[in-house]
């Protein structure tokens, strides 16, 4: 328990060195998550570099999504949920009260582990986050707000001729690059993906990867996923949870190659988890 | 005779002794399976249990398919016997005559206290129907018996290693609820079908389209059997009704799915559905005691207001609105209760992701939850129309007995239940126009709730698919 502890300070401060080069979008400070009195996420300290991908990863249950949340205080919206600590965006704290979780979300894209379009055409369901925001006025630059964000998403060309359509007429693939394109339409500055591709086949995987990829030049991406390959595909950066703590943070290369922890060792080889 | 057997009814017998049967040829079954099995029940098709309840089966289902048959046609056998016995002077009565003569003695006859009446020719014939039917209870009882025991040979000699009893016995399970279903069905085709005759007949004698499209209602006189005003009340009632039920009842759904705190929930929700379980004659006399005097009061009122005509509301003490003020309040629970339902089974993923886009709580409700869930309430205020259609003793007593067309809701107004109470209720003959139009309105009413259910019913299912 002692050389883990050793170990685990170790891990943190070597994942500041690593962080150094790029500028710090997402600057977490000692994060504690409760659900009722279970303790989800212990004193999580982390940064997150704008315009890469940060991967989280981590056994099942260990709180990767409970900390995507966190930053987007998505965990308001459960009721037993209690969130401390700080987490600074653009050098203002995210969870000061005087902070409006509605404006909040508007600047933090979140895209959810299944597809889940609005019960909207699949222009609505675009058009449906710069409405609410009064991003956009009068019909034509709504238009062009909606054919950029399906561009970028990479489903313009697929759905040009039936924007109409409900959104769940889509195919799962689809649906779940529309959910980009809504988060997406809005600007955010960062995009929170949680499990992105679990409900998708590997061809639609490959599509979301690749777009995934290409958002990176204009957005701070968080992506929690289950596969290592996936992580070490997209990513440039990674965390890697367990049980409610952050056991190792750093280059993506570095993790796969060469992890300072033998937790992590374990987990990326498949030997527990 | 054979009716109790010391103090026991022979009926309750006759079942203890078959339940006796079963549970002793369940062991039988049983242990004949272990016996083949020896041992190794796992070499047996299926599980001893199942060869037991398969021998229980075949003991029991003939003798109670028999003691069924005996229930159902034992008397009138019984009947036949007996009337080709009776002397031929009174055999030459005439079938109506000849049976209600032996209605009287059968009825002489199965009476605990009954004592000779004088006349022998009654009393004779009132003793040999007795011993009728004693014989065919003993032979019923007879015949059971031996079917039980011949079924229970059968079932014995079925077991074997590989004998497929678990199958058998499913088989025998699946015609029994087969048999329960079928009855249901059954008994609405029965009810379908005899509303149907009697209105055809009702048609015979009134032209359909006048029944359908005319102006005057006169059944009581006989003369007027034009139904509009009947259509027109009920119509206007259940309208005013859905006016105060579907805003309170959505809102309330609204507030109870996506407001309420649990423990708020837990205590509103079955509040609410109580509102369901009061019985309707006491939203009767609500109506009619406390809001019915009110109406009436505010009309007056309202009649006595400068530039207000003389006698502009009809202001009666019985009125449309009292009746579709208090049938709204009795439909809440129809519409918020399934509403709820359906604003639940809305998935968490959809509010999750409008709130993830940066949705206040209010612009989730109104422009993500609710339209995912809006087939579902569409169908819950369908079945609450359908509900107010068909609802009677509310406006038996508020709404009034008056067939005409106004649109003032503070007149009585009747509808198309009101009147098949007061065509079918007091001394009726069962053969007039009068009488047969109220088939002919209860036809029409069955039509309409038929219709608006059929839809609602599809709505719900076209949603179901969407979210499953
Ligand atoms: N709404 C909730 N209420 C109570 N406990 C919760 C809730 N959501 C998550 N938890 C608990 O918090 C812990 C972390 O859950 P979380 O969903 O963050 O895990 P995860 O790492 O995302 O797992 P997975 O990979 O399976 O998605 C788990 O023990 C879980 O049981
Ligand atoms: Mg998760």
């Amino acid at each position: 328990m002692d050389g883990n502890m050793e170990h685990f300070t170790q891990t943190k401060s070597s994942a500041r060195a690593d962080a150094a080069s790029a500028p710090i979008k997402v600057d977490c400070q000692n994060i504690d998550v409760y659900y009722g009195d279970k303790q989800a996420i212990e004193d999580i300290s982390l940064q997150i570099e704008d315009r890469s991908v940060t991967a989280f990863i981590g056994p099942s249950g260990c709180g990767k999504s409970t900390f995507l949340r966190c930053m987007n205080r998505m965990n308001d919206t459960i009721e037993s949920a209690k969130v401390t600590g700080k987490i600074f965006m653009d050098g203002a704290n995210i969870n000061d009260p005087s902070i409006d979780p509605v404006l909040l979300r508007s600047r933090v894209g979140m895209v959810f582990q299944k597809p889940n379009p609005f019960p909207k055409s699949i222009y609505d369901n675009i058009a449906y986050g710069p409405r609410i925001h009064g991003l956009a006025s009068g019909k034509a630059e709504m238009d062009e707000v909606v054919e950029n964000s399906l561009r970028k998403a990479g489903l313009w060309e697929e759905v040009k001729d039936r924007l109409p359509a409900p959104g769940t007429s889509l195919s799962g693939g689809q649906q779940q690059r529309l959910c980009i394109a809504r988060a997406i339409a809005v600007s955010p500055e960062v995009i929170l993906m949680d499990e992105p591709c679990s409900a998708l086949d590997p061809i639609a995987t490959a599509k979301i990867e690749e777009l995934i990829d290409e958002l990176r030049e204009r957005y701070c991406i968080v992506i929690v996923t289950h596969s290592m390959q996936q992580a070490a595909r997209v990513s440039q950066k990674t965390a890697f949870f367990h049980l409610g703590k952050l056991i190792e943070y750093g280059d993506t290369e570095r993790i796969f190659t060469n992890p300072e922890h033998g937790r992590t060792q374990d987990y990326i080889t498949g030997r527990f988890g | 005779m054979l009716e109790t057997f010391g103090h026991l009814p022979v009926a309750w017998l006759l079942f203890a002794v078959l339940a006796a049967a079963a549970f002793m040829a369940f062991y039988v079954g049983r242990t004949q399976a272990v016996g083949i099995a020896r041992g190794y029940t796992s070499q047996l098709n299926s599980q001893p249990n199942y060869h037991g309840y398969f021998v229980a089966m075949a003991t029991i289902a003939p003798a109670a398919v028999i003691l069924l048959i005996y229930m159902m046609f034992g008397e009138s056998l019984v009947r036949a016997q007996f009337a080709s016995e009776l002397p031929e002077r009174i055999r030459a009565l005439g079938d109506l005559e000849l049976g209600q003569y032996i209605d009287r003695i059968s009825e002489h006859a199965t009476r605990r206290d009954a004592t000779a009446t004088g006349n022998a020719l009654f009393d004779a014939a009132s003793d040999r129907y007795t011993d009728l039917v004693g014989l065919s209870r003993i032979a019923a009882i007879l015949l059971a018996v031996l079917a039980a025991a011949g079924g229970f040979f059968f079932g014995r000699s079925r077991l074997s290693g590989d004998f497929r009893a678990r199958a058998r016995v499913e088989d025998g399970i699946k015609f029994l609820l087969f048999l329960c279903a079928a009855i249901a069905i059954l008994t609405t085709i029965g009810i379908v079908a005899s509303l149907l005759f009697e209105a055809l007949r009702f048609f015979s004698r009134v032209n359909v389209f006048s029944f359908l499209f005319g102006t005057e209602w006169n059944a009581q006189t006989g003369a007027d059997f034009g139904a509009i005003p009947l259509f027109f009340g009920t119509f206007l009632i259940a309208f005013l009704a859905m006016l105060v039920a579907a805003p309170i009842g959505l809102f309330s759904a609204i507030y109870l799915s996506e407001y309420a705190s649990p423990r708020v929930r837990s205590i509103v929700k079955p509040i609410l559905e109580l509102l369901a379980g009061i019985p309707t004659v006491v939203y009767g006399f609500f109506a009619l005691q406390f809001v019915a005097p009110i109406v009436r009061a505010s009309a007056t009122w309202i009649n006595g207001l400068p530039f207000i005509p003389d006698g502009f509301l009809a202001a009666q003490p019985t009125s449309a609105l009292a009746a579709g003020l208090v049938m709204g309040i009795m439909i809440i629970p129809f519409v918020s209760s399934l509403s709820d339902d359906v604003i639940n089974a809305v998935p968490q993923t959809l509010r999750d992701g409008a709130y993830a886009m940066g949705a206040t709580k209010s612009e989730t409700v109104k422009q993500v939850v609710m339209p995912a869930a809006l087939p579902g309430v569409i169908a819950a205020l369908l079945l609450a129309v359908s509900r107010a259609i068909g609802e009677t003793m509310i406006v038996v007593m508020a709404a009034g007995q008056r067939a005409q067309i106004t649109p003032d809701p503070t007149a009585d107004l009747t509808t198309i239940t009101v009147q098949i109470v007061a065509l079918l209720t007091g001394d009726t003959e069962f053969d007039s126009a009068k009488t047969l139009s109220a088939f002919a309105l209860g036809f029409v009413l069955f039509i309409v709730t038929l219709i608006f259910n059929l839809i609602a019913l599809r709505v719900v299912k076209k949603y179901r698919e969407k979210y499953e």
